[in-house]
């Protein structure tokens, strides 16, 4: 009886020896297995994303863009060609309540001390223009006496810190490489919760699809070389853009040859788009 | 105009004054979103009477310690519908749990919803398994197979048995009041940790959802109790009925003083955009915000509440005057959840702007969902307590478990 159970006990220490023994054998082999496979993904990402099914182009390396926006403000002339050409280009719902980028108008008359504000989808302005498809400022202020009067382009700021990523339950709106925002229209639930925590307002859901959408910088052109819309469409050079990684690009230059400054640069959100020409009231 | 086909499918197309963004011009959060933080207060408020008496053994809460489980999981069940029903893309919810991202507060809510439903479903299988083992003898045929099925086949009501209930019981509602006031609180981070918005970015913003959730739980089971006794046509427990009054009355107190801090906080820092919120308060939310919220809603219950426990009131008229304060607190909670989520939307980002919500009554986003959404716990309560009768007494032996 005694020495049964002395080599019952022998057999199952050294069971339990050989079970350990496994465990560090597989333990070993799974470890370095997924090794293997981190060590395979880096160097696939090295070789550039061009080797990969790489986001969005073949022949596109996002470790390369950092992508920045200006806006020179002395320029704008509220022609509204930008929001025309940007509602096009990204099948913006066709009416006067979702915008990826928009005009704002700021008008000092004389004797008062703030600013009267509009923007092209003011209802007084979408009566000018006959339909909420088409865009113009009406000329409301020409018989008041203007003593200052500028125009403001507004677009997503593609934040280094967005709120609206941090907020996304699903992480359907994410970050690039390259420094821009995205959202994947076939994982975003459309809960609106990015749309509250912007402090731009650039977000809007498109009730159609379901989804929030908002300015991506016209990812699928800049990916490809060629300019966003609104840049392309604007007939006096007040949108400038460019790869700030590039110390010779627009951008680069717009930044270093002017003083520049941000949008509600409190929020903390360090968006990226660049101001030139605006006042204390635009925010 | 080409666009009218389009406008359509716009829930809410707001007017507005002064400057507002041109996205802004489109609430994204409607009354379902009211309703939903207004669910889940009354959950977590109907579950703290509960552990009142459960964890904390007052006594006195006995009449109503299992009639508030079964109202927090009658609720706890509708919690997720507005949810569902404000999403644009609804058959997507659950890539929340999929791949839910960390860093979003929304993104808590389905792993929170979902523990705190099995939490309530055990306890109150635990509570009711006596019962289930009685009816599964007392019943043949296929209602016997189905009681015995509820009971899982664990028919064991020994004392020993019965003890070790208890003690899972206990377990389960210590456990069950960080859940339901967690539930809760991270709905006031959902709305106090954005910073877009000035009226909602406070620190305070999960305390006061917290306890104005816990009073309008407390004020909703004063009024079912009230109203159960009524059906049942027997005497409402005064004993019971006075300390849910003094439960009532020390939350709302704090309740009132924290809401106050919270729009003195706001007022006193006067930050950005501050014009627009008093030109907001003092205009469009003068009579929501002072008048109903705050005047009738919060200060009026808590004089008749004061008045009553200093006259020491009984009888009829105690029952009329704390069931009308409840009445009132629920209503005010109510109004906070509107002031809080709608309120704080009507503001313009801009700080330049008042927007306007317009609510529409036929829509998915709709008054007639709101309504529904709110009264449907109601009768599926109803069914719950016919189903499982709550005012017997807590997993007592089977001798002393009579009907009422």
């Amino acid at each position: 009886m005694t020495k049964k159970t002395k080599l019952s006990s022998v057999a199952r220490r050294s069971f339990l020896r050989g079970l350990g023994r496994a465990a560090t054998y597989t333990g070993a082999l799974m470890y370095g297995g997924r090794l293997d496979a981190v060590r395979n993904a880096a160097a696939k990402s090295n070789e550039s994303t061009a080797a990969t099914e790489s986001f969005p182009t073949a022949d596109y390396d996002w470790t390369k863009h950092r992508w920045g926006f200006g806006v020179d403000a002395t320029k704008c002339i509220g022609c509204l060609r930008c929001v025309e050409a940007c509602k096009i280009e990204n099948n913006v719902p066709n009416d006067a309540h979702h915008f990826n980028t928009w005009v704002e108008r700021y008008v000092y008359l004389e004797g008062e001390t703030k600013p009267r504000i509009d923007s092209q989808h003011d209802p007084v302005n979408i009566a000018a223009s006959g339909t909420q498809s088409k865009y113009r400022f009406a000329n409301r202020y020409k018989d008041a006496k203007v003593e200052k009067a500028f125009f403001v382009p507004k677009l997503c700021n593609q934040c280094t810190h967005p709120a609206c990523v941090q907020v996304c339950p699903t992480g359907a709106t994410f970050q690039t490489k390259d420094g821009v925002v995205l959202i994947d229209e076939t994982y975003c639930i459309g809960c609106q919760y990015c749309v509250q925590a912007c402090p731009y307002g650039a977000r809007y859901l498109d009730a159609k699809k379901g989804v929030t959408k908002k300015c991506y910088w016209c990812y699928h052109r800049i990916t490809k070389g060629l300019q966003p819309a609104c840049v392309e469409a604007c007939p006096v050079g007040a949108r400038v853009f460019g790869n700030l990684l590039d110390k010779q690009s627009p951008i680069s230059l717009f930044i270093r040859n002017n003083r520049v400054q941000v949008l509600r640069p409190e929020s903390g959100n360090a968006p990226n788009v660049y101001y030139v020409g605006i006042d204390k009231e635009v925010s | 105009m080409e666009s009218e086909s389009f406008l359509g499918h716009l829930v809410e197309v707001a007017p507005y004054t002064g400057y507002v963004y041109p996205n802004e011009t489109i609430i994204p959060w409607t009354v379902l979103i009211v309703v939903y933080p207004y669910l889940t207060g009354l959950v977590a408020g109907a579950f703290t009477v509960s552990s009142l008496y459960h964890v904390f053994g007052m006594e006195r809460f006995k009449p109503v310690g299992q009639f508030a489980l079964l109202t927090a999981l009658a609720f706890m069940i509708f919690v997720p519908l507005p949810l569902l029903l404000h999403l644009g893309s609804p058959q997507r919810a659950f890539n929340t749990m999929i791949t839910p991202h960390v860093t979003s507060a929304i993104a808590v809510f389905g792993f929170f919803a979902s523990f705190y439903v099995i939490l309530l479903v055990l306890e109150i299988w635990f509570m009711f398994r006596p019962y289930f083992v009685q009816q599964a003898q007392h019943s043949s045929g296929l209602a016997g197979r189905l009681w015995h099925l509820a009971s899982l086949g664990s028919d064991d009501v020994s004392p020993k048995a019965m003890r070790y209930d208890e003690k899972c019981i206990f377990y389960l509602a210590v456990i069950g009041i960080p859940a339901a006031h967690g539930l809760h609180g991270y709905v006031g981070f959902v709305f106090g940790s954005l910073k877009s918005r000035e009226w909602w970015s406070s620190d305070l913003m999960p305390v006061v959802f917290l306890f104005s959730a816990v009073i309008s739980g407390v004020a909703l089971l004063i009024v079912l109790y009230v109203l159960s006794c009524g059906l049942r046509r027997i005497a409402v427990d005064l004993k019971c009925l006075k300390g849910l009054a003094y439960v009532l009355w020390g939350f709302a107190m704090f309740t009132l003083v924290l809401e106050g801090l919270e729009f003195a906080n706001v007022i006193y820092k006067g930050r950005e955009g501050i014009e627009m919120i008093v030109e907001y308060v003092t205009g469009p939310l003068l009579v929501p915000f002072f008048i109903l919220q705050f005047s009738i809603g919060a200060v009026i219950p808590l004089l008749v509440l004061t008045y009553m426990i200093w006259r020491g009131t009984t009888g009829r008229a105690l029952i009329v005057g704390v069931t009308v304060s409840a009445l009132l607190v629920l209503f005010s909670v109510w109004m906070m959840r509107w002031n809080v989520v709608i309120g704080g939307q009507e503001i313009a980002k801009t700080g330049k702007g008042l927007l306007t919500y317009q609510m529409v009554i036929f829509h998915r986003e709709g008054l007639v969902t709101a309504v529904s959404l709110v009264v449907g716990p109601l009768f599926l309560l109803w069914g719950m307590v016919r189903l499982l009768p709550p005012w017997g007494h807590k997993s007592a032996p089977l001798a002393e478990s009579g009907a009422p």
